[in-house]
């Protein structure tokens, strides 16, 4: 009697034992499926079939500044011609130029001129790229809100970045000393504040960022320091800065107006960090891709504003 | 003929198994293979005085990775230091003086920590361990060299606890009752006879507690801070540090392809592949020594 009982106890152990293994084993095959479920789910593409062969594609790609605004103007563009399909990517300004002087996108996005080097690239490959001013895009300099300090000129800007001046009472704040933040050093907005801000625009100057500078992955990481840090002061695109950071007036020179960005004070001027947006197309555009620029530089603006970016004049 | 049948398959699965056991190393000797072919050619276009500068401007052509070295190794190390006496004593805890209910909670809640994403921690690190770093201890800004260190000692002791607990475990049963009846007290015991019989294991367990550290990126790069500063003062403790990940994490999304930084952001990852492998080495070292000497497995 106490033998078979034996018996039945090991036989409903390892019948247990192979329930938990069966149990562990659909439960791993229900996240594997679930995974590849995700991960396969369809992009949405507004109103077109994919196999529509009349469908063209334009391929936008470059600028991580400009990758929310291409966007916009991308659905915008195809909620009004279904016959096209844009597709846009980031990846920075010099992976867009780079991969339009390889013929792999139809347009780069870049928030920096091309340089002499790449445009050289692009003619040994046979390409003469074709510049268009999209948008205009000012750079504010943010600080947190409870900092008393209102206004900086370029130069005690400069002077801030490349470390000569290290505490806020030395511009008119308070006793403590000053955190730099900057993008990361591939970023066109990074090479734009070092050319116009910390060298103020000379060609000759070889001053950089100082050594202590923090460089922020993204801008969500320079929104959230400056957002908690009393001593912080950073640099970022107009569109990204948030209600809960203070933005700096700045002038150009100690006689000049200490100006807040907007797009009122890019537009005239006054305001001294702004910068234009370019895309660049392999030689002249035309067709789809013509009509496509053609119709960011009318009507397309419209959506600049929205996105904290400026619109050109017109 | 169940028997040649037998036989053969036991063949095909020792073969089977013998090969993904080499491809293995392969694919490591390729990867390595690999990073050299992509970073080695930057020593030929940049002179090695300018890589051993303490200047790291990649866009301007200044490939000084001494700080990022450096800053590697300091949080590293600063890591270690936090998280060995803590591991050391979990792992002491776990299998010496807690009662069997806790240890039986308390190993499956150490394993589920080492499961955490390491973006989950630095977020978390990013919002409230670096705010209370600035706030408590006066930094100019919590993102700090000493937040990184924090962070990675969260993230290594799951492994340090575990493989030193394992160490602990093998200790044999008689250098615990000898201890004791000699007439040591349970705290004698463990400090001067059990935890010195598993030396060797507690460094392995502290070494691939480093390897884990040295190589994290993502949680190291959002708490941080990335100022690619050399951190040589004491106060380097409470300013923001670059580490090796961080930097090729950083700007390889970017970088033109075949450029002269793009090959130094490879020559960084030979220098990190390089120090984790004599890490990984000493490790090895320290089983392998404690086989030799038979006393434990």
């Amino acid at each position: 009697m106490a033998y078979t009982t034996g018996i039945k106890e090991h036989e409903s152990a390892h019948k247990r034992g192979a329930m938990a293994r069966r149990r562990l084993f659909l439960g791993i095959l229900l996240l594997i499926l679930s995974v590849w479920l995700l991960s396969c789910r369809p992009k949405p593409l507004p109103g077109q079939g994919s196999t529509d062969t009349a469908v063209e594609t334009i391929e936008n790609k470059g600028s991580d500044t400009m990758v929310n605004l291409a966007l916009a103007w991308a659905e915008a563009y195809m909620q009004l011609h279904p016959e096209v399909r844009i597709s846009v990517t980031g990846g920075g300004s010099g992976t867009g130029i780079a991969a339009m002087i390889n013929g792999t996108v139809d347009i780069a996005n870049a928030s920096r001129e091309m340089k002499p080097e790449e445009i050289a690239a692009a003619k040994a490959n046979g390409i003469t790229p074709v510049e268009f001013v999209v948008a205009r895009d000012a750079i504010a300099v943010v600080v947190h809100p409870s900092n008393p300090v209102q206004q900086l000129t370029l130069q005690q800007i400069s002077d801030i970045y490349t470390g000569k001046i290290t505490n806020w009472r030395e511009v008119g704040g308070e006793n403590r000393p000053i955190v730099l933040l900057s993008r990361e050093s591939n970023s066109g907005t990074y090479v734009y504040f070092l050319e116009h801000v910390v060298r103020l625009g000379k060609a000759d100057s070889d001053l950089l960022f100082s050594p202590d500078t923090l460089l922020m992955p993204s801008s969500e990481g320079i929104s959230c320091e400056v957002r908690q840090n009393p001593n912080a002061i950073g640099y970022d695109g107009l569109g990204y800065v948030t209600p809960d950071q203070k933005v700096i007036a700045v002038a150009k020179d100690a006689s000049s107006p200490y100006v807040l960005p907007s797009v009122a004070t890019v537009n005239d001027g006054t305001y001294p960090i702004a910068r234009p947006l370019y895309m660049y197309t392999a030689g002249e555009p035309h067709g789809q891709i013509k009509a496509y620029l053609d119709w960011i530089l009318s009507e397309g603006q419209t959506q600049v504003t929205e996105l904290g970016f400026v619109p050109l004049l017109r | 003929m169940h028997d040649t049948r037998g036989r053969w398959m036991e063949f095909a699965i020792e073969a089977l198994i013998r090969v993904l056991g080499i491809s293995t190393i392969g694919i490591v000797l390729l990867i390595f293979a690999f990073l050299l072919r992509e970073g080695l050619p930057v020593f030929f276009q940049v002179p090695l005085t300018n890589f051993l500068d303490v200047r790291w401007y990649p866009t301007f052509g200044m490939f000084g990775a001494l700080p990022l070295l450096l800053g590697s190794a300091f949080v590293t190390f600063t890591a270690i230091a936090i998280a060995l006496p803590l591991g050391v004593a979990t792992a002491v805890f776990v299998r010496e003086v807690a009662p069997n209910w806790a240890r039986e909670i308390l190993k499956p809640l150490i394993e589920v920590l080492a499961g955490i994403p390491s973006v989950v921690l630095g977020f978390f690190g990013m919002t409230f361990i670096a705010p209370r770093v600035r706030e408590i201890l006066g930094a100019p800004t919590g993102l700090t060299a000493f937040t990184g260190a924090l962070v990675l000692a969260y993230m290594s002791l799951p492994t340090i606890i575990s493989v030193a607990e394992d160490a602990l475990d093998a200790v044999p049963k008689s250098y615990r009752d000898a201890g004791l009846a000699i007439g040591a007290t349970q705290w004698q015991t463990i400090w001067r006879v059990v935890v010195p019989a598993a030396r060797s294991g507690i460094v392995t367990a502290v070494m691939l507690g480093m390897g884990r550290a040295i190589g994290e990126t993502m949680a190291v790069m959002m708490v941080t801070g990335n100022a690619a500063r050399m951190p040589l003062t004491l106060d380097s403790f409470f300013r923001p540090v670059r580490t090796m990940t961080a930097t090729i994490a950083a700007e390889m999304g970017e970088v033109a392809k075949g450029s002269v930084h793009y090959r130094a952001l490879f020559a960084i990852g030979i220098l990190l592949f390089v120090v984790t492998f004599f890490i990984n080495l000493t490790a090895a070292r320290a089983i392998f020594t404690k086989r030799r000497r038979g006393g434990l497995r």
